[in-house]
This record gives C-alpha cells, sequence and structure tokens, in this order.
C-alpha cells in the first residue's frame, strides 16, 4: 500500500498520531500508553517517520483565519518568463506552497500572513513587479481540513 | 475572532509549536524554555486557544506524496451555489479526499467555487476518484477540472497564522 516498508509500530503511529495528541507535560508516554508500548518506542518511532519524510511534523494544526489570514492566488504566466516570476513568488517569506499545474492558469501558490491586509499587499505588489493579473481566492468554507489519511 | 485576540506570546507559542514539537519526553518543557515562559503557562495558552478554536488540534502532519500517494489532482467544480451546503460536507467525507474548500468564483476568469485535493497511486486512481465526486454531484455540478501539479517550487511546513 505504502512506498516504504514501514514497521507495524510505525503503521499504528501514523494513524494514531493524526488524532490529537493529549496536550500534559509527556505527550508521548501518554500516545505509548494509549498504544501499549514504550514512551522511547514512540519517540524514535516518530523520529524515523520525521527522517523518513513520512511525517512532516506533529505540532499545532492551527485553524484558517482564526491566528491570522491566507489565500490560495492563481496566475497565468507565459511560458517563457515562468521561472523567474516562480521564483519571484516563492521569495516571498509569506509564500508557503508554489505549484505549477498544467491549466491556462499555470501558478497556483498560498499566501499566509499575520493579517489580511498583508496577504492582499503581498499580491498587489506580485502584481506590480509581473506586471500580470493575481486571482485571490481565499476560504469561504471548509467541508474537510487536513483531517488525516488513514494508512490501513 | 479577528488576529489581535491573540498576543505577542500566543503567537510565538503558535509559532513555535506548528512548525513541530520537539520529539523529546517533555516537549513544552523545551518551548517553554525557547520562550522564556513556565511549561504550565504554554500548556494553559495552548489550552485556551484549543477551546476557542484557533488551534484545531495538536497531532502529526502526514506527507501524503512519501506514503505512496504519488498523484494528486486538484479537481475544482461549478456547483449550484444553493446546493453547495448540502453537497460540500459529502465530497469532503470521501476517504480519497484530503481537502475540501468552498472558494470564490471570479467570472470570467475562474467558474469554480468547490475545490477537492484528490489523491491516489496513480493518476487512473485519482480519475477514478473525480468521476465518483462527479457522480455524487450529479446534474448540480455544471462543470468540472482537475488540475495537476507538475512542479512543486516551494513547500514550507511552517503555516504562520493559517
Amino acid at each position: 500500500m505504502t512506498a516504504l516498508a514501514l514497521a507495524p509500530l510505525e503503521r499504528r503511529l501514523v494513524d494514531e498520531c493524526q488524532r490529537d495528541l493529549p496536550l500534559e507535560p509527556r505527550p508521548f508516554a501518554a500516545l505509548a500508553a494509549r498504544l501499549g508500548v514504550e514512551e522511547e518506542d514512540v519517540l524514535e518511532g516518530l523520529r524515523r517517520l520525521s527522517e523518513l519524510g513520512v511525517v512532516s511534523r506533529v505540532g499545532a494544526v492551527v485553524a484558517p483565519h482564526r491566528a491570522g489570514w491566507s489565500t490560495l492566488a492563481a496566475m497565468q504566466v507565459p511560458a517563457e518568463i515562468l521561472p523567474a516570476v516562480a521564483e519571484f513568488v516563492s521569495g516571498f517569506e509569506e509564500v508557503n506552497h508554489n505549484y505549477e499545474r498544467e491549466h491556462r492558469l499555470n501558478l497556483w501558490f498560498v499566501v499566509t500572513a499575520p493579517s489580511a491586509w498583508r496577504v492582499d499587499q503581498v499580491l498587489r505588489e506580485i502584481e506590480y513587479r509581473t506586471g500580470l493579473a493575481v486571482i485571490d481566492l481565499p476560504l469561504v468554507e471548509a467541508f474537510r481540513l487536513d483531517l488525516g489519511f488513514p494508512l490501513s | 475572532m479577528t488576529a489581535s485576540a491573540l498576543d505577542a506570546t500566543d503567537r510565538a507559542i503558535v509559532r513555535a509549536t506548528q512548525a513541530g514539537l520537539p520529539l523529546c519526553r517533555e516537549p513544552y518543557q523545551v518551548v517553554a524554555e525557547q520562550l522564556g515562559l513556565a511549561a504550565t503557562d504554554v500548556m494553559e495558552r495552548m489550552r485556551r486557544m484549543l477551546e476557542r478554536g484557533v488551534i484545531r488540534r495538536i497531532a502529526a502532519v502526514p506527507n501524503h506524496y512519501a506514503l505512496g500517494y504519488t498523484a494528486n489532482g486538484m479537481s475544482v467544480w461549478d456547483v449550484e451555489d444553493a446546493r453547495l451546503a448540502e453537497l460540500g460536507p459529502a465530497v469532503g467525507a470521501l476517504p480519497s479526499v484530503s481537502h475540501c474548500y468552498r472558494r470564490p468564483r471570479r467570472p470570467p476568469d475562474w467558474p469554480y467555487n468547490l475545490f477537492a485535493m484528490v489523491h491516489g497511486h496513480s493518476r487512473d486512481e485519482v480519475e477514478a476518484e473525480v468521476a465518483r465526486i462527479a457522480a455524487l454531484l450529479g446534474p448540480a455540478c455544471r462543470a468540472h477540472e482537475v488540475l495537476y501539479s507538475t512542479a512543486i517550487l516551494k513547500k514550507t511546513g511552517l503555516r504562520l497564522g493559517g
């Protein structure tokens, strides 16, 4: 099923960890108790999953538009200047995802900042510096938001 | 809730913990030391942010690509507005869909109001899942497209502010 050979405990960790990690002084000990293993086994397993890139991080998942603002933006960029425009866009620290996609609108990126004002400023600056229109597609409602992904 | 409802300490905690907790026995103690706070303060503030919904959960964030889901398509749908409240959650509940959002239309450039990120082991599998969504939406959907990524130009885990 997966591209990687994961030990049984590692597979269970991926599934279990996507649910809430308890907010207590030793969360990995609580998780270990849930799985019937030792705290150190959980920590070792998570370190290996991080090294393999299977788990990108174990941390706080922040609700959209509660602690700041973000938007999905799209641009139609002529092929000959796409590398330069993509590099310019990626250069903003507020841009955390930037993808080339097969479509008339061929550059898609996410802009995240502490305020809507700053997000808008980044979009306007990209338009001004590239001379190309940026389509602003902020989230209106989340029907599902990264709720986790079953391994089994 | 506005961004101003969080104070500077809350923001520092969000920034420190969304990038990833240290994988050690007492991660909140380590975060607290980095920020010059007590571990109990860090956990109490996080508890309040969880209660208020600023933090949705504390959990592992998987990388679909490394898990073998190497094909992903951003499917976009033009769905009757009046049906979206009912159909959006149904699409979001499909196991192959990791993210499902309503976004504004921008006519004439962009007619689609529903986004569903579909993951599969191959493009064929993604297409089969897209066909399943099309069947689920039925006549409430006027048009759809699937946008495949050809290059990941930047991807950072840190989502400050969210």
